[in-house]
């Protein structure tokens, strides 16, 4: 099969790793690296760099390098974070409960879910208004006393819209000071500001394949008062909270592309959220019954754009797309890699029959002008075949 | 030309997809998902469309998988609840054919520009106008009558690689090519009832079951069943022996009476079956009455020799020689009688 040439903007299912961050790797395995528990020299050099790539993650997320544990990823952090704070609550005789939003990651509601399945746990899912932002007043209805886990995501991964984190943490404190505040902001991090952006929060996850690292590396920030529970046992690395050998060079491909996300973050996102917004308007202008799924007046990510388009079934333009060279997503697939109808868009009230022609696009680091050319090119003339009688 | 071909993960549909590839055709895999509930055969397990994905690889082709189980659970999966709460048994195949792989599908096909859908059953499409469908080369895999309510406009626009081919054949290339799926069994029975809970189990859980009389046939209850509703005419399985020793079939079951009635081998065979007008397709012009065809009347059931007949409002098929009764939501293939193997229409029992 010929290749066409490829338009990428797939960039909140994965990115591609940055030859930066690719040379940072290279560099680290260049040359012996013990067990980071080990006493002898490629022991200690191994723990000297995931000390320093702690220190880095520390450093980005505006927190002490002992907050930070290494993990496998996104939904390992997440699941650390809601059933280790659960169980750790669990552990001292309480009975926990978790609130969490309609539109979380599948890592936090999955989580939540096996939580609520498999022991006294009490979960709530908090409504979000037809812009896809958490209900205030209806989590401060949910909120009491006895509220164990909030967990209020940075930004939504299917349709970019950001949340009001920090108004959930100061309504979770003055109804509950002692509930933590989860934040899993592994879909914002290429783009938000984590120290001033997640400051607040008690718990926060990072992927680092979403900003340019590789894929099997994660991060769990944790602050709070006794910790939390591990969910796998064994040498008792991370301070007792994560045991396994840590991935020292993914420690090390994390923190470099956390560096580079960080220190070139202002010009991206001008730069992301121009591309972004000429896709927005070309491709609502140039293709007929193409709707906003997120109404311009919510704050979004720069780099997602989600659309709806009517009459047109999303499996069948992702496979035409895929055919002309444009890489987008149908936003949820499950494990067969079928598409599924999204929980996302049902919580913000998206009717059925348009959520059938849902498409993200998410652009990214390396995202150019060309690309959105070809897409504004592409996308209409594809939509019209589909469009087309036979 | 370009092909989208519709892979289920089993070794047909992946020899037919290789066999396109080779012919120089621009190849698109698909697999569809159909079913979300537990399973553990036929085309819609996680296993499956891992097993379709990794035969697509190996070819080199585009692969994609397309969820279309709401509408299986709309066109396949309530009517067939539908037809046992009435007591009739559906050929879930043959629906799924009908409204998913050579309608929905095939639209899609249409609609991304593919010049024809393939998939990997064994029949074969021949001629030029009319086309005609034909028995698969294989005479003990033959899919024809799965496939028999096709009609010009599908035939002309799908193609089955393998039906040429003995399945002995299908295998040996699947193995000559290296392909994962070349040893993997047939799909067996209703690919959305797992083997574990079978039939009784699935439909437990989506209809209510009631027990029935049974009685034979001047009336005199013989026996009981716990459920009237997964009781087929024509069954022999559980129903006993009569007063002269002889087995005891199935002749009639009346769900709303709750009446089972049996009787010996001659009192099963029937000398016609009605299908209704509405259900009846034909794959090119219509037998007219007084036509002679050959019935088929299950997936592997024996061709019987008959000749149609019209009544207001259906088709009758009259037998040659008795043939066991037909249960009532049972399709029934017609092929020609003076070329055997081609489909001539289809239509469901009465």
């Amino acid at each position: 099969m010929s290749e066409p040439p490829s338009t990428y903007l797939d960039h909140g299912a994965t990115t591609p790793l940055r030859p930066e961050v690719a040379h940072a790797m290279a560099e680290a395995g260049s040359e012996p690296l013990g067990n980071p528990t080990g006493s002898h020299r490629p022991a200690q050099r191994a723990r000297r760099l995931l000390e320093e790539a702690r220190d880095e993650v520390a450093a980005q997320l505006g927190r002490d390098p002992g907050e930070i544990i290494f993990t496998s990823g996104g939904t390992e952090s997440a699941n650390l974070a809601v059933l280790g704070t659960l169980d750790a609550v669990g552990r001292d005789g309480g009975s926990p409960s978790v609130l969490s939003s309609a539109v979380e990651h599948p890592a936090v509601r999955e989580s939540c879910r096996a939580a609520a399945r498999s022991s006294s746990v009490t979960w709530r899912e908090v409504p979000v208004d037809r812009k896809g932002v958490v209900d205030l007043e209806a989590l401060a209805g949910l909120l009491d006393e006895a509220t164990t886990l909030v967990a209020v995501m940075l930004a939504n991964n299917e349709t970019g819209v950001v949340q009001p984190l920090d108004r959930v943490v100061a309504l979770a404190r003055a109804v509950c000071p002692t509930a933590r505040v989860f934040t899993d902001a592994v879909q914002a991090a290429p783009f938000i500001d984590l120290a001033t952006g997640t400051g607040a929060a008690d718990l926060v996850s990072l992927s680092a394949h979403k900003l340019g690292g590789p894929v099997g590396v994660g991060v769990l920030a944790v602050r709070a008062p006794g910790g939390i529970a591990p969910r796998q046992f064994g040498g008792g690395q991370e301070r007792e909270r994560r045991s396994g050998t840590q991935d020292v060079i993914g420690a090390v491909g994390l923190a470099s592309a956390l560096r580079l996300a960080a220190a070139g973050r202002d010009e991206s996102v001008r730069r992301v959220r121009a591309l972004r917004d000429r896709l927005a308007e070309g491709l609502l202008d140039r293709v007929d019954g193409a709707l906003r799924t997120v109404s311009t007046g919510a704050v979004t990510l720069p780099g997602h754009l989600h659309l709806c388009l009517e009459g047109i079934e999303r499996e069948e333009l992702l496979l035409a797309l895929s055919g002309r060279g444009v890489c987008a997503s149908g936003g949820s697939s499950c494990a067969s890699g079928a598409l599924e109808s999204s929980y996302v868009l049902a919580a913000m009230g998206v009717p059925d029959e348009l959520a059938r022609g849902a498409v993200r696009f998410t652009l990214g680091h390396d995202t150019t002008g060309a690309d959105i050319d070809r897409t504004l090119a592409v996308v209409p003339e594809v939509v019209a075949s589909l469009r087309r009688q036979r | 030309m370009r092909v989208l071909v519709a892979m289920s993960g089993g070794v047909d549909s992946s020899v037919a997809a290789a066999l396109l590839v080779e012919q120089g055709h621009d190849v698109v895999g698909a697999t569809l998902k159909l079913w979300g509930g537990p399973s553990d055969s036929g085309c819609c397990s996680v296993a499956d469309v891992d097993d379709a994905r990794r035969v697509a690889q190996q070819l080199g082709i585009e692969h994609h998988v397309f969820n279309l189980s709401e509408e299986f659970d709309r066109h396949v999966v309530t009517p067939y609840v539908e037809a046992h709460v009435q007591g009739r048994t559906p050929n879930p195949c043959i629906e799924c054919n009908r409204s998913i792989k050579f309608d929905r599908l095939l639209e899609r096909s249409d609609r991304l520009g593919f010049d024809r859908l393939a998939t990997g059953h064994h029949a074969r499409v021949t001629g030029g106008d009319p086309l005609r469908l034909r028995r698969g080369a294989d005479m003990d895999k033959d899919q024809s009558y799965v496939l028999s309510m096709l009609g010009q406009d599908q035939l002309r626009r799908v193609v089955f690689p393998v039906g040429e081919m003995a399945k002995s054949d299908v295998r040996a290339h699947a193995a000559r090519l290296g392909l994962r799926t070349a040893g993997k069994p047939d799909s067996q029975d209703v690919c959305f009832i797992g083997s574990v809970e079978g039939r009784q189990g699935f439909l437990g859980r989506r209809m209510e079951f009631h027990p029935a009389g049974v009685v034979n046939a001047v009336g005199e209850a013989v026996g009981t069943v716990d459920a009237v509703e997964l009781v087929t005419v024509g069954q022999r399985r559980g129903m006993g022996h009569g007063s002269d020793g002889a087995r005891r079939y199935v002749v009639a079951v009346d769900v709303p009476a709750r009446r089972v009635t049996v009787g010996s081998a001659a009192e099963v065979m029937v000398s016609s079956v009605t299908l209704p007008l509405p259900t009846v397709t034909w794959v090119d012009r219509p037998l007219l009455p007084g036509a002679r065809a050959v019935a088929q009347v299950s997936a592997h059931g024996r061709p019987a020799a008959c000749t149609v007949a019209a009544e207001v409002g259906a088709l009758i098929v009259r037998f040659d020689v008795p043939q066991r009764a037909v249960a009532p939501g049972q399709s029934v293939a017609l092929y020609d009688d003076a070329d055997p193997d081609a489909v001539v229409g289809a239509g469901i029992a009465a």
